[in-house]
């Protein structure tokens, strides 16, 4: 049972690597994609629509966490365009900046994490973490409606 | 015959030149047309915020959106502006106007030396606001920090630069009127009306423009191409476009950028909100019910 658990994960892990290399954009778009369902499930705790589970808000920022740190290396020169990509060429016009609002995003979600243990600390938190989202939605993503 | 015509000929082109002079002749409010008032600054701090003036006025990258040096680059189908700066600096700013030229800034779109601005500052808009708001916000622009520096100057080709012409398009699609409350309309949804197509503009991206770079009023909020360029696309803010999000998904949205999806608000729209969350609850409901309001339009297909 483990040991198919094991290889499945191994399977999956792998899976995910082998997408991230030969198509950057479906992978970024995977991450941003999540970190949007997971957004969603926090604006619904924080507004009472779903009951407060401190397992579920974990969940939210290490996702959170995850594409904050996963995210850098998924923008390599070759994937400006192609792909139903959204990213502004001033993405790579100021790679240093880029980058490092994506580690800055990552960092304060691993530090909410850390720091979230109810519903009131939840809701410090992640208004703090979602500061982060407009910085790089401002600059470096294409208007889309 | 012949000495006819030429006669006939020049006085059409006499009559011809006094209508384009007349018609294009820089309008100002007169400082006669201004009763005594003691301009309430927190209620202009309000109308800066929901005017986002910041957004484009603060220099570009400085944390202290007060400071509002200008300089921000606009890019247009027709070149490129650079926002001027409206700290209170005598030399540089607006710190020797008088309350008549903010107003006729605002109303008119005339600077204190009587030539027009280019609508890439949104008095079309502006003249919608009260009087009282105008000043107010004056009085407010007065305790901000002085900047000192002059922005570059815009990027336009030759015959944009002779101002006077755009007295042709303001004769066009500058009405001069203020907003008018619908009394069959909640006082909630006449607050939002107000804000929005006010001080708020929002109408200024959230609609598509003509030829001449004029909102298409019939498709006003139907949302269009981004008029910065690019192949981004605004989006269309009646309820053909947002019509499943609810009265509290739109005051979210203002609030913190959060969207029903999951999404964060992006381009220009994060500089909005970062302006709109400074607003009270209150008026934020009120731009979210009146959005709520708005016939369903559709607008230009996107590609």
């Amino acid at each position: 049972m483990i040991r198919t658990a094991l290889a499945v994960a191994v399977l999956a892990f792998g899976a995910t690597a082998l997408v991230a290399q030969s198509d950057p954009i479906a992978a970024r778009k995977a991450l941003m994609k999540a970190n949007g369902d997971q957004n969603r499930v926090a604006t619904e705790m924080l507004e009472g629509k779903r009951p407060f589970n401190l397992d579920e808000a974990k969940k939210v920022l290490a996702t959170f966490a995850e594409a904050g740190e996963k995210a850098p290396a998924l923008f390599p020169d070759d994937s400006k365009t192609g792909g139903d990509t959204a990213a502004l060429p001033a993405v790579w016009e100021n790679k240093s900046d880029f980058q490092a609002k994506l580690a800055k995003f990552a960092h304060d979600s691993k530090a909410a994490l850390d720091a979230t243990k109810d519903l009131d600390s939840f809701k410090v938190q992640i208004t703090e973490v979602r500061k982060n989202c407009g910085g790089c939605h401002q600059t470096y993503r294409k208007r889309t409606s | 015959m012949l000495r006819k015509l030429v006669i006939f000929a020049v006085i059409l082109a006499i009559v011809g030149a006094a209508a384009f002079w007349f018609i294009t002749m820089p309008a100002t409010v007169p400082a006669s047309a201004l009763a005594p008032y003691a301009p309430n600054p927190d209620n202009g701090a309000r109308m800066f915020h929901a005017g986002g003036c910041a957004s484009c006025h603060a220099t570009p990258n400085q944390e202290d959106k007060t400071r509002l040096g200008g300089g921000l680059a606009l890019k247009s189908p027709f070149g490129t502006f650079f926002t001027p700066n409206i700290s209170p600096d005598r030399k540089d700013g607006i710190g020797n106007w008088s309350e008549a030229d903010f107003l006729t800034a605002m109303w008119k779109g005339t600077s204190p030396d009587g030539s027009h601005y280019y609508p890439a500052f949104p008095y079309t808009s502006y003249q919608r606001m009260k009087m009282e708001d105008v000043r107010d916000l004056f009085a407010y622009l007065k305790t901000l920090p002085p900047v000192e520096g002059k922005p570059r100057d815009h990027e336009l080709p030759f015959y944009l630069k002779i101002r006077r012409l755009l007295g042709g398009w303001k004769f066009l699609y500058l009405d001069g009127r203020r907003f008018e409350p619908d009394p069959a309309k909640s006082a909630e949804v006449n607050r939002g009306a107000y804000l929005v197509n006010g001080p708020g503009h929002c109408a200024e991206c959230h609609s598509p423009r003509n030829r001449l770079g004029a909102v298409i009023a019939s498709e006003r909020f139907a949302g269009g191409p981004d008029p910065e360029g690019g192949d981004g696309w605004v989006p269309n803010i009646t309820p053909a476009g947002i019509g499943d999000y609810s009265q509290r998904d739109i005051e979210r949205i203002l609030e913190t950028g959060d969207m029903p999806n999951g999404d964060s608000v992006g381009g220009a729209m994060t500089a909005v909100v970062s302006e709109i969350s400074k607003l009270s609850a209150e008026d934020r409901a009120a731009i979210a019910a009146y959005l709520k309001s708005l016939p369903p339009i559709q607008g230009p297909k996107r590609p």
